[in-house]
């Protein structure tokens, strides 16, 4: 008796779980496809229910969306829980589908020359405080920018150097080494720049006045200065003694009397026009293309070497290149000076459409 | 270009933190969609676009004035608009006779056009015909596509990828359970799409999980697959190229089982066992009397041998 009773307890205690949970559950042939951390259900059911429905299907859509927002929210309300100020937040997973990113992926920037420097020394940044004492004001002031702790520029007062000249204005001299600081940091910053975007630079040989230049290179940095102006050289007068047709020459045919070669070169055109052949010189083109995969292979070697030299920990201080066989198109200004690099090989002027340093132009 | 990377740099600290945040990154921003309007937009489609500001707000971008543009001919005009106001996805409304309530839904990587879906608009209901309390603007939706018909064609599985990607919304790790509000709800059949928005009602059932109703909120539409654009394979897998430290980390020797059973790998030194430090058990110390007599034992048992 005592056996029936409890086997009549334990029918009726699952009868109630399994009405308590006929409300939540329903039944579907597939299983749907959850990506919690999107909030994302996929019903791979084909639509039968919907099919017969006719043209306004909303009662069928509804009662279809019911059971599938009820089996998403089954899968929600099974991730872990915690509470957080009087409310409960599930924890999503990560999002399992993938979905292309709207920018391509930041690109490692080449190390500057002062932290190529700093990694080989071993050099790492130091600690500064926000706040200096400064005396002259006798309070805690900023280490650099407004109502800095020592302000060069507020000084009223500067004392001659026993070895200066007592004429000079110390002031404007203090100016003017701030602007050639500034300058030089500028400089610098653009050539670190350059070398990040692998930009040829304009050489600067011979520009700088030293006491021995040559005179190829006195006419060089002539022709430089003399075409550094805003309308690239058009209004300039010519000096007396300068030397003419440094440019190229153009050269043009007369205009009259050699008909004989006139009327070849006309009689030329028309048969190349006219052929249907094309005009393909086999023997250039494969060498033209032998040499940019010549090119290509150095330039990639070249990156390989460059790639290991950096993981073994060894920087080449200034990033010293061997130049590759002479960039066609690119105008060279003199001799490279010191530590500048010359681009890869092919780089300056065969590029088709020119190439933007930020990303590939798609069509 | 990185704001530290540009030739002529950013004056002003509010200057720098712009260029940031438009520089790509690691993890990206949320993606912002712009709304706009061709040139012979018509009620329905400024409705409509008008409704997907409201679901999309505050990362959408609703632009006022008709812009004379063909999307499929021309892009330019489209990245353009992207690259200045910083969207990579974007909706363009349009109707003419030949293509009536037409409607472009698109996205874009590194601001050039991704892909593009024409879509045909049907039915329209909008958000202020059906009249009932709505949810609050910036919620996540949830969403559901149903329909095989989304598995079956190249189409169809842009257009489902493409749609995810349009109304997700910002991408949260916790979510706090009773702000489930509402439900976006996909459904492919017979060639047409049935986008309908359901808001959602927890109704007490006997256990944990409530059970739901649910209540046509906002704007449904019953879409008509057009033309599409899509990017080709190569140009789709670069977009989607995951950067090496977002992939999850593989654990090093941790092994699984077929069972389930989880192996782990641990690497020691040699050990030298006598040197081996064990329990110390006291009631089987000797004690000083018994010691003395094993050494004599000891000894004497050396001096027999010998």
């Amino acid at each position: 008796m005592e056996d029936q009773s409890v086997e009549k307890l334990l029918a009726k205690a699952e009868q109630d779980e399994a009405e308590k949970l006929q409300r939540i559950t329903v039944l579907k042939e597939l299983e749907l496809e959850f990506d919690l951390g999107n909030l994302l259900a996929s019903d791979r059911n084909p639509p039968t229910g919907l099919r017969c429905a006719g043209p306004t299907p909303e009662a069928e859509l509804r009662a279809l969306a019911r059971d599938n927002t009820q089996l998403l929210i089954n899968q929600l309300w099974q991730l872990p829980t915690e509470r957080v100020e009087e409310a409960i937040v599930a924890r999503l997973p990560e999002p399992t589908t993938r979905l292309p990113r709207e920018k391509p992926l930041p690109r490692p920037r080449p190390l500057t020359r002062w932290q190529q420097f700093a990694r080989l020394k071993g050099i790492r940044p130091k600690k500064k405080t926000n706040l200096v004492w400064d005396e002259v004001s006798g309070q805690w002031r900023r280490r650099w920018g407004y109502q800095r702790a020592r302000d060069d520029t507020k000084e009223w007062l500067i004392e001659v150097p026993g070895n200066a000249d007592p004429l000079e204005d110390q002031f404007a001299k203090r100016i003017q080494a701030k602007k050639e600081r500034v300058a030089k940091n500028e400089l610098n910053r653009l050539r670190n720049l350059a070398r990040a975007h692998k930009m040829q630079l304009p050489s600067a040989a011979g520009l700088h006045p030293t006491g021995h230049q040559s005179k190829e290179e006195l006419g060089r940095a002539m022709q430089v200065a003399k075409v550094s102006t805003a309308s690239v050289g058009r209004f300039q007068e010519r000096l007396p003694r300068a030397p003419r047709g440094s440019g190229k020459k153009r050269k043009f045919q007369p205009l009259f009397g050699y008909f004989a070669a006139e009327q070849k070169n006309q009689l030329e055109l028309l048969r190349v026009m006219y052929s249907k052949k094309a005009q393909l010189d086999v023997m250039r083109a494969t060498n033209k293309q032998m040499r940019e995969d010549d090119q290509e292979e150095a330039a990639k070697r070249r990156k390989m070497s460059q790639k290991a030299k950096r993981k073994g920990g060894r920087q080449g201080l200034g990033g010293k290149r061997k130049g590759g066989p002479p960039s066609q198109g690119g105008k060279r200004k003199g001799g490279l000076g010191g530590k500048m690099n010359s681009g890869p090989p092919g780089f300056g002027g065969k590029r088709k459409g020119g190439q933007r340093p930020g990303g590939k132009r798609r069509k | 270009m990185d704001a530290l990377d540009r030739v002529v740099k950013p004056k002003t600290k509010r200057a720098k933190r712009f260029l940031e945040k438009r520089e790509p990154k690691l993890n990206e921003n949320i993606k912002n969609a712009m709304l706009i309007k061709g040139g012979n937009a018509n009620a329905t489609v400024t409705q409509v676009l008008k409704d997907v500001y409201a679901l999309k707000k505050p990362y959408s971008v609703l632009y006022k004035k008709k812009n004379i543009t063909r999307p499929f001919e021309d892009q330019t005009s489209l990245e353009f608009f992207s690259k200045k106001s910083d969207c990579s996805l974007f909706m363009f409304g349009s109707h003419n006779k030949k293509r009536p309530n037409n409607l472009v839904i698109g996205r874009m990587y590194d601001y050039h056009v991704l892909d593009m879906i024409e879509l045909g608009i049907e039915n329209f209901v909008s958000l202020k015909d059906i009249k009932n309390s709505k949810c609050p603007e910036g919620t996540k939706p949830m969403l559901i596509f149903a329909g095989d018909d989304f598995d079956v064609t190249e189409d169809y599985r842009r257009l489902k990828s493409l749609l995810i990607d349009f109304f997700r919304g910002p991408a949260v790790s916790n979510i706090r359970l009773a702000g489930l509000e509402y439900v976006l709800h996909f459904t492919a059949l017979n060639g047409k799409i049935y986008f309908r928005s359901y808001k959602l009602l927890l109704k007490k059932s006997g256990c944990r999980t409530p059970r739901i109703e649910l209540e046509e909120m906002g704007p449904s539409l019953d879409l008509v697959l057009r033309r599409t654009h899509l990017a080709s394979d190569d140009l789709y897998k670069l977009s989607m190229k995951m950067p090496k430290a977002l992939k999850p980390k593989k654990k090093k020797n941790i092994s699984h089982d077929t069972f389930g059973t989880t192996y782990g790998r641990i690497h020691m030194q040699k050990q030298d066992l006598s040197k081996l430090q064990t329990r110390k058990m006291k009631g089987l110390k000797k004690r000083p009397a018994e010691r003395i007599t094993e050494d004599q034992e000891k000894k004497s048992k050396r001096i027999k041998k010998n």
